[in-house]
Order: structure tokens, then sequence, then C-alpha cells
């Protein structure tokens, strides 16, 4: 096992020059078989598989990348986390995973720069803050912290923003204190590092290329690295979901959309805690290097290129310096794409298929970052247990056959409008 | 990305809206499998890796419905038909 990270082993091996540090994690062959493969190497998947060994006392796991660990989705996003959702099988989904954020760094002994500096939802009409009011009450009867802010309040938080825009004056905003940002990157990181000390392998470079199957069910994984046994398969590879699916004969609800991401040049403290623009589609937070990070709607078009087009950059500077005008002269530093499984309702699917021992986490439209720890936990739960986890109970894959959707935005069967 | 109207010639996509796979059909309604067709189209898609056939309106345009080819590992097209043409050929697929 890796050694424990503490201000002491910080000091002994500044004193050493760093050379004392050992890799966080081991770069191991596949063995022949193991009791679960997660395929997919991201915040979920890692997620998924640190939680088997924790919570299920799994001690033969592998996690399967077909790239390297931090290279996709978990180190694509905006690094915002939240639970301030409407939708009854939603909150105590994303509230169960925002509690798992705020024990986080403790319990995978890893500093993730978890930083509660609050969410907040602006609103700019009536009936926007009449669906805020709303919104805030459903989380209260949760249980889960809210908070509605008038003009002034906002104000004071927010004094560069543009109050008295013709259009769209903001009115208030609804707060979540308890949400905020993290350093994506170390999540991944962490995760892997975590799991790997309880002994899961982490198998990197090794893409799946085919799923086999018997009479009773899946036997393992055909992957670029050879065979590997199983009987118990869980898929957590977002953005390419229907591509592994489609190897054990699923179509499924989803498709795959490309979403932006913006990091402007460092500059002075001025946007406190992460913020929504309620008259489009633009969130903000501010790194703590300085930069603005930010970012609006996916391109509206299926998209499995992990970069986007310049319509869409256009879009969300528009959005960005309609709520605050200085960003008009703020340069970007970088902007690239991340591929989203966008599904059918907005919501996602944590379930069985309809192929024994093999299990589906997908669909994460936007909201997969805030979603790790939640989601690696209810996936280890229903992969250990062949039963879904209580706060997940929602996530069926067969809802969208009997109507149970979970549509947080009402915005129908397009799955470009999530 | 810029979509070849064959009306317009060569405009950029912001001028269009995208209403998704080409290739799904409306089932028969008093078919007896329809409830599982219906979830079908309405709900699944193949959502490839590769070449896309897809719907496209062009509102800021001639407001003809097209039906684009577009890679989706790359986002080139390798082209577009008004899709009236291809609905009455039959073969969108």
């Amino acid at each position: 096992m890796a050694s424990r990270y503490s201000i002491f082993s910080l000091l002994k091996e500044s004193f050493r020059g760093h050379r004392g540090w050992a890799p966080a994690w081991r770069d191991p062959e596949p063995r022949a078989s193991y009791d679960f493969i997660v395929v997919g190497g991201g915040g979920h998947g890692l997620a998924t598989a640190y939680y088997l060994a924790k919570n299920h006392g799994a001690r033969n796991v592998a996690v399967l990348e077909k790239g390297y660990i931090g290279g996709g989705n978990v180190g694509r996003n905006t690094t915002i986390i939240r639970s301030n959702y409407l939708m009854p099988g939603n909150i105590p989904f994303y509230e169960h995973s925002l509690k798992l954020w705020e024990g986080l760094e403790q319990d995978i002994n890893y500093n993730a720069m978890i930083s509660q500096r609050g969410v907040l939802n602006l609103f700019h009409n009536d009936s926007q803050r009449d669906a805020c009011v709303r919104r805030g009450n459903s989380m209260h009867l949760h249980g889960v912290d809210a908070e509605l802010l008038d003009r002034e309040q906002v104000r004071k938080l927010l004094p560069l923003a543009d109050f008295d825009n013709a259009r769209f004056p903001i009115m208030g905003g609804l707060m979540q204190r308890r949400g905020g940002t993290v350093r994506h990157d170390a999540v991944a990181w962490g995760f892997a590092r975590a799991a790997d000390s309880l002994g899961v392998d982490i198998i990197q470079n090794c893409e799946v290329t085919g799923i086999r199957q018997d009479a009773s069910g899946v036997t393992g994984v055909e992957t670029t690295r050879g065979f590997i046994g199983s009987r118990r398969v869980g898929l957590a590879c977002a953005g390419n979901t229907s591509r592994v699916a489609s190897l054990a004969g699923l179509r499924l609800p989803i498709e795959s959309h490309v979403l932006q991401a913006f990091v402007s040049e460092g500059l002075k403290p001025i946007v406190p805690c992460v913020i929504t623009f309620g008259a489009g589609h633009f969130y903000v937070s501010q790194s703590d290097k300085g930069g603005l990070v930010f970012g609006g709607s996916i391109d509206m078009y299926n998209s499995y290129a992990q970069r986007g087009n310049l319509p869409t950059v256009e879009e969300v500077c528009e959005e960005g310096v309609a709520l605050f005008p200085f960003m008009s002269r703020v340069r970007m530093l970088r902007s690239w794409g991340g591929i989203m499984d966008m599904s059918m309702d907005g919501s996602p699917i944590i379930d069985r298929t309809p192929v024994d021992g093999l299990y589906l986490n997908a669909g994460w439209c936007y909201g997969g970052f805030k979603a790790t720890p939640a989601s690696g936990w209810c996936f280890a739960h229903l992969l250990a247990t062949d039963e879904s986890h209580t706060v997940a109970r929602a996530y069926r894959l067969d809802r969208f056959a009997t109507g149970r959707l979970i549509d947080e935005h009402g915005g129908g069967a397009q799955p470009n409008h999530h | 990305m810029r979509i070849p109207c064959p009306h317009c010639g060569l405009r950029i996509h912001d001028e269009f809206t995208y209403y998704g796979d080409a290739t799904v059909r409306r089932p028969d309604a008093t078919a007896p499998n329809a409830e599982a067709a219906f979830y079908d189209y309405v709900y699944t898609r193949d959502n490839p890796f590769g070449l896309h056939r897809e719907l496209w309106f062009h509102q800021g345009g001639c407001h003809e419905w097209l039906v684009v080819e577009r890679d989706t590992r790359n986002h080139e097209i390798t082209g577009a038909r008004p899709a009236r043409d291809v609905f009455s050929a039959g073969d969108a697929k």
C-alpha cells in the first residue's frame, strides 16, 4: 500500500528533495479473471471500484481504461458540485453525493481541494423567482440547504454583475452554500490511489473490444490486452456507453453530444462562488489560480469528437458578457470538449441490463462530475448485491418504457434539450 | 462546421436547427407490437461512432429540412439532401 499522505510525509519529503514519493498506484498486468470488472477508468469507474473494495470487501476487482486515468470527462468538466435538484428521484441521490464529497478527502487521504464556496442560481423575472422558490422548498423537504437571496444580497456578492441589464435584470438568486468546486484531476487520482491501496487493479491502455456471453450471462470481456474473465461486469464509460453496450447487443436511450468548457487568464478574486445565469445557459466559477472556469450548453448535434464548434463558443461568451460586462476584455486561455451521454429524460441510469451479469452506469448528461462519489457508491452496491441502492432506485433503464421518467427540465425525449 | 445546403450553398451550422437521427421511422400504431416499436422510435438510438444520417432544418435560410451525412468522430460532412427527396425515395437508411 502507498504511504499515507500527511503534513509529516510532506515535510520529510521536502527535506529529501521529494525523491522518496512512490507512484500513487501500481501498473499491474491483467489477471485471467476477476470477481468484478469495471469498464471505464473515469471518476465513476474508479469510485465504483473503490467502494466495491471498501464497502463490500471485494478484493478481486479490475478497472479497465482504454486511455489513461484522468484523460476523459473527469478532467474535462467545470468542477462544480451541488445538490440543488427539484425532482424526488434526483434530490436524495445528489444530496448523498454532496455528503460524500464533504468527507471525501479524509476518506481517501487525498487533497481534492474541495471548496464549499456556494452555488448561486440567478433569476431575472417573477416566474423564474417562483421556480427558484419551488426548487428551494423541494430541497428543504429533503433536508437540503437552500437560501433565497434578494437583489441587494446578490449585489453584495457580485458587485460587477450587470444588475441593470434592460432585458435580464438580476432580481435575486437561489443559493446553496454547501455547493462549490473540486479539483477534478485530484478526484481521479485520489480515487485511483485509494482503490489501488485496497487491491484494485487499475489497467490502463486496455480497450474493451467485445463482451463475451454464454447461456447464463456475461463471462468476460475481450480487450486489446487479451480476454479477461468475469461474471460481473459494470459499464461506467459515459460518452462511449452506446459503443460499449452495443458489444453486448444493447441499444440504449442515449445520444453522445459534445460539451465545451472554457478557462480565462488569471484575474484577481471577483467571482466568489459558482454562478449560473438564469437568462440563458451559462455557469462560471473562479479557480484558485484566478482563471474563470465557465461553460454553457452542448453543441446540440451528435458527436464523439471531444471538440466543439465556434458558434457555441460565441454563444457562451455572449452570455458571459451579458452577466459580467467586464468579461468582454478578459482573454480566454483554453477551451476543450468532452463527450456527454445525453439520456432521453436528462437523468442517469444505474441499473441491471437485459444481459445477466452486465450492469450499466450511464446517461449522466451534463451532471456527471458532482455525482462521482454517489455514482460509485450506488453502482458498487448494485454490482455487489444485485439490488439498486435506495437513493438510486429511480435510475432504472426501463423507466423510458414504463413512463417513470425523471425529466428535471421538462425537455421531452430530445436529448440535446436537456 | 459548415453544411452544404442544396439551395443556399455552404452555410455555417448555426443557421440550422438540429433534429437528430434521420433513420428512425414512426411505427404503425395499429400493429400488434406497437408499444415496443414506439418505445424504440421515441427513446432508443443507434448513436453511431462514425457516419450519422441526421435531420437539420435550415431556419436561418431556405426553411428546407435536410438529411445530412456527417461523421460523428470528426464532424466531416459528406452530403446534404432535401429530406423530402430522401424520404420519397425511401432510402434514408
